[in-house]
């Protein structure tokens, strides 16, 4: 009927998405290791209701057209990969990544999914776990007896045995990297997935050809900038106040047709 | 009488289309790079015998509005923000270059640069391909450059961008992208971007709230006259009728 109404409801739906994502990220805000996502909007498409330069008269062309456009969509969630900041834990199962690079985590479906949360445990096999009790790749076990254990910036994970003076090398932690870890899937649990928009995995040791260096002890939180999400959900609902008022005049304006 | 009636419809038609064009402005207050569509009514005479006291309103855009949007400094090394009047090159859908002030780029799949919406952005020849596993910088002029671990950063290409002349603007394409009117536009070597910043939207909310109150206030107007076209056409029927 007007298309001002629905034009001014893409507005209104643009911004509320945006707000999920601002309240996402606060949500977020305490979250290890979680990257912070914008929504990105576009135009929609334009409708030429009349097209300038076509003639009006056989010697006569329009000077000027009607183009309307149809409102916005939002065309993609942004997330942003900038490093967090490292928090000291001193547990010496947190790790850090300082750089590029994802923990590889084993999920119960036989899939490997990507973290940057490196709060480890070690579960009743010993083996290293995350928080949720999936297993870390490559897999690791701690000795039972192991007396104090080391995770130097490189990966390699080394123990000191009991009546033992050299320390012993129990495993490698390695970690992937992407083209576009933008293209990431998250998954929720902190864990993100492959897609073909990220492009295959790149695995390697940490701290050697571009990937990130671990820091034991210290584990990276959330890259939530809360005046930033602040700011932004001002803009927001200014923005959806004024596509409310638009939906409104059109209101206005019907309601004025039908009156006479 | 019947003239009345079809000059006020024409006029609350043309204040409905502007609503319109008005509701997509304000829909894209926060769309990167939008730059708002400007609209002017124009006046249609009549021309004829006895019709020189009609002029028909029509609704009509004439271009867009070239004024900068305020810069947002995002710190991500793919968000770029042209300076002055430069525009981006990018490969429609269509296989056509066009142009946009939208500077969030992003690597896919292959390697390629490409705007949010998956359309490829062109270098001085063709898109660009960015090597895996590399750490990219956009310089002010547009060179990208893309550092492998352990090597020396190396130039892999340089965005198109380009400058259209102040008389002659681009035109908005059903898609929302921005074409040059003859052909495509040369590479300018003097244009210049910031990155780490997007640029907004241009849309400004006062200008376009108050167009939106005048817009409703003159669609009133014409229902008024309407709804006078419509008493005046009862009087003259009763007069006619008594007779």
């Amino acid at each position: 009927m007007m298309r001002s109404l629905w034009i001014a409801k893409t507005g209104m739906e643009a911004q509320q998405t945006q707000l999920d994502n601002i309240s996402h990220n606060l949500a977020n805000v305490a979250t290890n290791g979680y990257k912070r996502s914008h929504a990105v909007f576009e135009d929609l498409i334009y409708q030429n209701l009349r097209q300038a330069g076509a003639n009006s008269t056989e010697q006569t062309t329009l000077p000027t057209g009607l183009q309307v456009g149809l409102g916005v969509r939002p065309v993609a969630t942004a997330r942003i990969y900038t490093q967090g900041n490292l928090q000291q834990t001193s547990n010496n199962l947190d790790l850090a990544i300082k750089g590029d690079g994802f923990f590889q985590i084993q999920m119960p479906d036989g899939t490997t999914a990507y973290t940057r949360d490196g709060s480890f445990q070690l579960n009743a096999n010993g083996q290293m776990v995350t928080s949720n009790g999936y297993t870390v790749l490559p897999g690791i076990t701690i000795p039972q007896n192991a007396q104090s254990l080391t995770i130097g910036n490189d990966g390699t994970v080394s123990v000191t045995l009991p009546g033992q003076a050299a320390v012993q090398t129990v495993g490698q932690i390695q970690l992937a990297n992407f083209v576009n870890p933008a293209g990431l899937d998250p998954k929720g649990q902190n864990l993100f997935a492959e897609t073909a928009s990220s492009g295959t995995p790149n695995t390697g040791a940490p701290n050697n050809n571009g990937m990130g260096a671990l820091q034991q002890g210290f584990v990276e939180t959330s890259n939530v900038n809360v005046v930033e999400e602040l700011v932004q959900m001002i803009q927001t609902q200014r923005a959806y106040e004024l596509n409310s008022k638009a939906v409104q005049t059109s209101d206005q304006m019907l309601q004025k047709l039908a009156q006479i | 009488m019947d003239r009345m009636i079809y000059l006020s419809m024409a006029g609350a038609k043309a204040a409905m289309q502007r609503q319109d064009v008005l509701s997509h402005n304000l829909a894209n207050v926060t769309t990167n790079g939008f730059r708002a569509e400007l609209q002017a009514f124009r006046a249609v005479p009549v021309r004829g015998d006895g019709a020189s006291t009609r002029a028909f309103s029509l609704e009509t855009t004439i271009g867009y509005n070239d004024a900068p949007g305020a810069l947002t400094p995002t710190g991500r090394n793919l968000d770029v923000a042209m300076q002055g009047n430069a525009w981006l090159a990018v490969q429609s859908n269509d296989g056509t270059e066009a142009y946009t002030r939208a500077g969030s780029l992003d690597v896919n799949a292959e390697g390629l640069l490409v705007m949010r919406n998956g359309m490829p952005v062109l270098g001085d020849g063709g898109p660009i391909n960015i090597p895996q596993n590399s750490e990219v910088a956009i310089g002010s002029d547009g060179t990208i450059s893309a550092k492998q671990p352990n090597q020396k950063p190396t130039t892999v290409g340089r965005l198109k961008l380009v400058t259209p002349e102040t008389t002659a603007q681009l035109t908005r394409g059903d898609d929302g992208l921005f074409r040059a009117a003859d052909g495509d536009l040369p590479a300018d070597q003097t244009a210049r971007l910031q990155d780490g910043a997007l640029e907004g939207s241009n849309v400004s909310p006062v200008e376009t709230m108050v167009a939106m109150i005048a817009a409703g206030r003159q669609f009133e107007q014409q229902m008024k006259l309407l709804q006078l076209a419509q008493t005046q056409g009862q009087q003259s029927a009763k007069l006619l009728g008594s007779t």
